[in-house]
């Protein structure tokens, strides 16, 4: 083998590699996110919804409070969806135009949803990530905590709080943040600390790197990936939780709806007929959280292809 | 084994005492009594009422007498609302119900869930495959406020092949339809844990020497595969069981069933802090168990989580 | 009749991107009692060769080609046939022994159930056996060892426990894929050590990979270097250590440190390992190559034979490589 003039050859084949773009983890991301079309079409659709919830309200020809005292007690034979009659969803039990509550109910469950989960992940990330990086003692009592509060059946002390404080959107968000928060808590911790293992973290502690900013630079970034991911899967399972609640009467009041509340309602007319009264509510409620779990989904498959 | 067991049990008996003290202080926290929501009742009934339910003790004093009944006695005290009845009759009555088709609920689950999801990943890209991820993504969207109604109107309304509600002493009737509404998202759930965990596992090396050693494939996923790739399903199971039980309250309202989620519910309007209270400890107390029981198969699978 | 012989083997991967190649072309065969070494760098093909033997290739991968063993294809074998084959004729061990075991199985089980499938043995004769082979290998106290799970174990103890698992039906060939690439170097020296005794007690032939040309040395009648999914020479190994007829096979020699010289700069070989969905033509080696000759990258050169039982895939011949590499 020839003997190499070490330096400048060395030089040279080094500095060709680093001419070779280099992919980062991010624009792989995107790319493979791009590639998925169950994804996509779930993006496509939730973007849809929301322009929905927006503004949709827009081309609706009645107040959503308005009652249409001219169907009082025909609502089976008149009520029903027409272009005609303007209500293009027809209306619901006490005469109002489905198509204007569907889009309030649309919103305000997207609300709920998305301010849910961004609580869950916001407490349950910070503290997550705060027990897992100190670790030790600290590290233990807090997640002793998260493990003690689990096994409380905070259902049934939510449903206990909205009955005896009364029924408030105040209280449906701070029951639905106080269950939520655990489990993000438990991934974050989980994820820390793997991340606070590997050896780029030590590399980084060990050339001097502030705290501060090897939590900023290295911790949080490869943080954000299984937090993104776990957030978008948490929003359906907020929207399905206050779904719930509203279903059993306790949620959001009138004259604030949700898609739940108006499920609720239109089971209890399906004997009469109606119909609509449930179908319009349902479909927008199932098209929404297949829409989050594709999308998921194509998230956890973007940043963590092992899943394939 | 056992310390480990000794150890969570010692974490269990805390929580439930926190339990009790959270339950009690919304209570009592709470505007209203029992006894002030209809009429106006004279103060010299209400002293008395009061006095005859322990009512006028300082709140300490309550917790301190209803946990020394609850732990010596299994009495849970009498009820507010039904005068004629103690908790532990009206727990009586509505546990056996949910009971039943809890535990229905959950087999369902398991079984259909794990079948489903092995499947799935055995035949991983084929049309089985791509069947059950459509399934499962479909079902999950399918929580049981939105699937009982579903199946009422299709198996009641159109079919008329089954009773629309009711429990009848559980004749398998009245019993199918609750557990497919509340067994359905959970079972899709399991189902996609289990895909994407066999997956996993079937990638792993040791599978890769399992299958050089000659090894049949159906050896190779029930005696190597399927247990590590169970174990996440374990996980899952916990706060899969718990959503059961709230869910039920759902199942009870829908197909008046009668379960204790029916009572819990009425109770809380009703505010008859005895029944709630009862209730509230024995779903805590399940919870507990259910974490207790997971753990300890979890542990049991994995050998290396020894104590 | 050899033992084995891999005629035209050709494994290929569907990827994204299109199909790739993993190896192009490769024939070789292994007689009885023969240790065959297959040496080359990450990615040259090496154990997905292996893999191709025992069927043992990831869902996307096929092979094409034959890879008869004793006579028989292995290749056109239904799942259950290669089944009979896999452990019972032909044995494998893996390169990392830390997760090649089942984790939660106990050793005893995981020992046994060769021999209760292969051999119908019952449970109770087949842990007897198993405690005999582990004995073999030098596990210390087995009998009462054999029933602990694998992360009670080393990962020294843990790749001897492989290699008395593949080894419990007496298979004729054993393939062991980087058998101690895993494990710090005292170890791999027992291992070899072990190996070396395990063949000469049971007769077995061995296909040992590598890419650590330290361990082949001593442990291999033969060997086979392989750059690119393809063969660039063969032969028996003191001949080619001695005197490599393969600007590569060089260029692996000289960039051994050696404690018997002077060296002031650490050999190299310049340039990338191959793409491998976008080989050259011709010598896959060409780019990297010292003596390249203006037609290597388009017209591949054909193994030709070296008198001696030797081949090389090469354009220039054995004396203008001399004259051309330096240090040779």
């Amino acid at each position: 083998m020839k003997l190499a003039q070490p330096d400048a050859k060395m030089l040279e084949e080094v500095g060709h590699l680093a001419e070779v773009q280099g992919r980062s983890l991010w624009a792989d991301a995107r790319a493979r996110f791009l590639r998925n079309k169950a994804a996509l079409a779930g993006l496509v659709v939730l973007v849809l919804i929301c322009l929905f919830a927006a503004f949709g309200g827009l081309i609706a020809q009645y107040e959503r409070d308005f009652v249409d005292f001219s169907l009082m007690g025909a609502n089976a034979y008149q009520g029903s969806p027409s272009i005609a009659t303007g209500h293009y969803f027809g209306v619901d039990v006490d005469g109002r135009d489905l198509y204007a509550r569907t889009v309030q109910g649309t919103g305000i469950s997207l609300l709920v949803g998305i301010v849910g989960a961004l609580v869950a992940v916001v407490v349950g990330t910070l503290y997550g990530a705060t027990a897992g990086y100190i670790g030790g003692r600290v590290d233990s009592i807090m997640m002793r905590t998260v493990d003690v509060l689990m096994s409380i059946p905070f259902m049934f002390v939510l449903i206990l709080m909205l009955v005896i404080f009364g029924r408030s959107i105040l209280m449906l968000f701070i029951g639905i943040g106080l269950i939520s928060w655990l489990d993000m808590a438990r991934i974050a911790r989980g994820q820390t600390l793997t991340i606070k293992n590997k050896e780029f973290v030590e590399a980084a502690v060990a050339t001097g790197v502030k705290p501060l900013t090897i939590i900023l630079r290295h911790v949080v970034p490869n943080l954000l990936g299984i937090v993104i991911v776990y957030a978008t899967l948490l929003v359906p399972q907020m929207i399905i939780f206050e779904s719930f609640i509203s279903y059993l009467g306790l949620g959001v009041q009138e004259p604030n709806t949700s898609l739940g509340a108006l499920m609720s309602l239109g089971t209890k007319q399906m004997n009469n007929g109606t119909l609509w009264m449930l179908f319009y509510p349902l479909f927008f409620f199932l098209i929404t959280l297949f829409a989050f779990f594709f999308v998921g989904d194509g998230l956890r498959d973007a940043l963590d292809p092992k899943d394939r | 084994m056992f310390s480990f067991i000794v150890r969570r049990l010692a974490v269990a008996i805390p929580t439930t005492l926190i339990l009790v003290v959270i339950s009690f202080v919304l209570m009592y926290a709470a505007p209203g009594g029992p006894f002030n929501s209809e009429r106006p009742v004279p103060e010299q009934v209400m002293a008395n009422l009061e006095a005859k339910y322990g009512l006028d003790q300082p709140m300490w004093r309550q917790m301190v007498t209803y946990v020394w009944g609850v732990v010596t006695q299994f009495d849970f005290g009498p009820s507010f609302q039904y005068t004629d009845r103690s908790v532990n009759d009206v727990i009586a009555q509505g546990f056996p119900v949910t009971l039943t088709y809890g535990m229905w609920s959950a087999v369902v689950a398991m079984v259909v869930g794990v079948s489903l999801g092995v499947a799935a990943a055995v035949r991983q890209n084929s049309v089985l495959d791509y069947l059950a991820v459509g399934i499962t993504i479909g079902a999950q969207a399918l929580p049981n406020f939105v699937m009982a109604p579903i199946l009422v109107l299709i198996f009641t309304l159109w079919l008329g092949w089954l009773p629309g509600g009711g429990w009848n002493g559980g004749q398998w009737e009245y019993v199918i339809m609750p557990v497919i509404a509340l067994s359905t998202s959970y079972m899709a759930s399991i189902a996609r844990i289990t895909r994407s965990s066999m997956l996993e596992v079937l990638n792993s090396n040791f599978i890769r020497t399992a299958q050089a050693k000659g090894l049949p494939m159906r050896r190779v996923i029930f005696r190597h595969a399927l247990k590590p790739a169970l174990l996440p399903v374990l996980s899952y199971l916990g706060p899969a069981m718990v959503g059961m039980i709230t869910g039920s309250v759902v199942i009870d309202i829908i197909f008046s069933t009668g379960g204790i989620g029916q009572f819990f519910v009425n109770s809380a309007f009703n505010r008859d802090y005895a029944v709630i209270m009862g209730i509230t400890l024995l779903v805590g107390v399940l919870t507990i168990s259910f974490n207790l029981i997971v753990d300890v198969l979890y542990a049991w699978i994995d050998p290396k989580i020894r104590y | 009749m050899a033992l084995l012989d891999v005629s035209d083997l050709t494994v290929t991967f569907q990827t994204n991107d299109g199909p790739v190649n993993a190896v192009n072309g490769l024939d070789f065969t292994v007689a009885r009692k023969e240790t065959l070494a297959i040496v080359g760098e990450s990615g040259s093909g090496k154990s997905q060769t292996a893999f191709a033997i025992m069927g043992l290739l990831a869902r996307n991968g096929g092979a094409t080609g034959r890879v008869a063993f004793e006579g028989n294809d292995l290749l056109s074998l239904s799942r259950r046939q290669l089944n009979k084959v896999r452990s019972n004729q032909i044995g494998m061990i893996f390169q990392d022994p830390m997760t090649s075991l089942n984790p939660y199985i106990r050793v005893s089980d995981q020992m046994a159930e060769v021999l209760q499938l292969h051999k119908g043995l019952s449970k109770r004769d087949a842990i007897a056996q198993a405690v005999q082979m582990l004995d073999a290998v030098r596990i210390p106290d087995a009998k009462s060892r054999i029933s602990m799970y694998p992360h009670e174990f080393s990962g020294g103890m843990r790749q001897r426990i492989m290699i008395a698992m593949a080894l419990l039906c007496r298979p004729r060939l054993l393939i062991a894929d980087e058998p101690t690439t895993a494990l710090d170097v005292t170890v791999q020296a027992q291992i070899m050590k072990l190996l070396g005794e395990i063949r000469e007690e049971f007769n077995t032939a061995v296909i040992l990979i590598t890419h650590d040309l330290g361990i082949v040395a001593d442990f291999c009648d033969r060997t086979l270097v392989l750059y690119g999914g393809q063969i660039m020479e063969e032969g028996p190994t003191a001949p080619i250590f001695a005197d490599p007829s393969h600007p590569y096979t060089a260029g692996l020699l000289g960039a051994v440190p050696r404690l018997d010289r002077e060296m002031e700069v650490l050999q190299t070989i310049s340039g990338e390992p191959p793409d491998m969905s976008n080989l050259p033509a011709g010598c896959p080696f060409s780019p990297r190559c010292e003596i390249v000759r203006e037609h290597c990258p388009t017209v591949k050169p054909g193994l030709e034979a070296l008198g001696d039982s030797r081949r090389r895939a090469c354009h220039a011949s054995p004396a203008e490589m001399k004259q051309e590499m330096r240090d040779v």
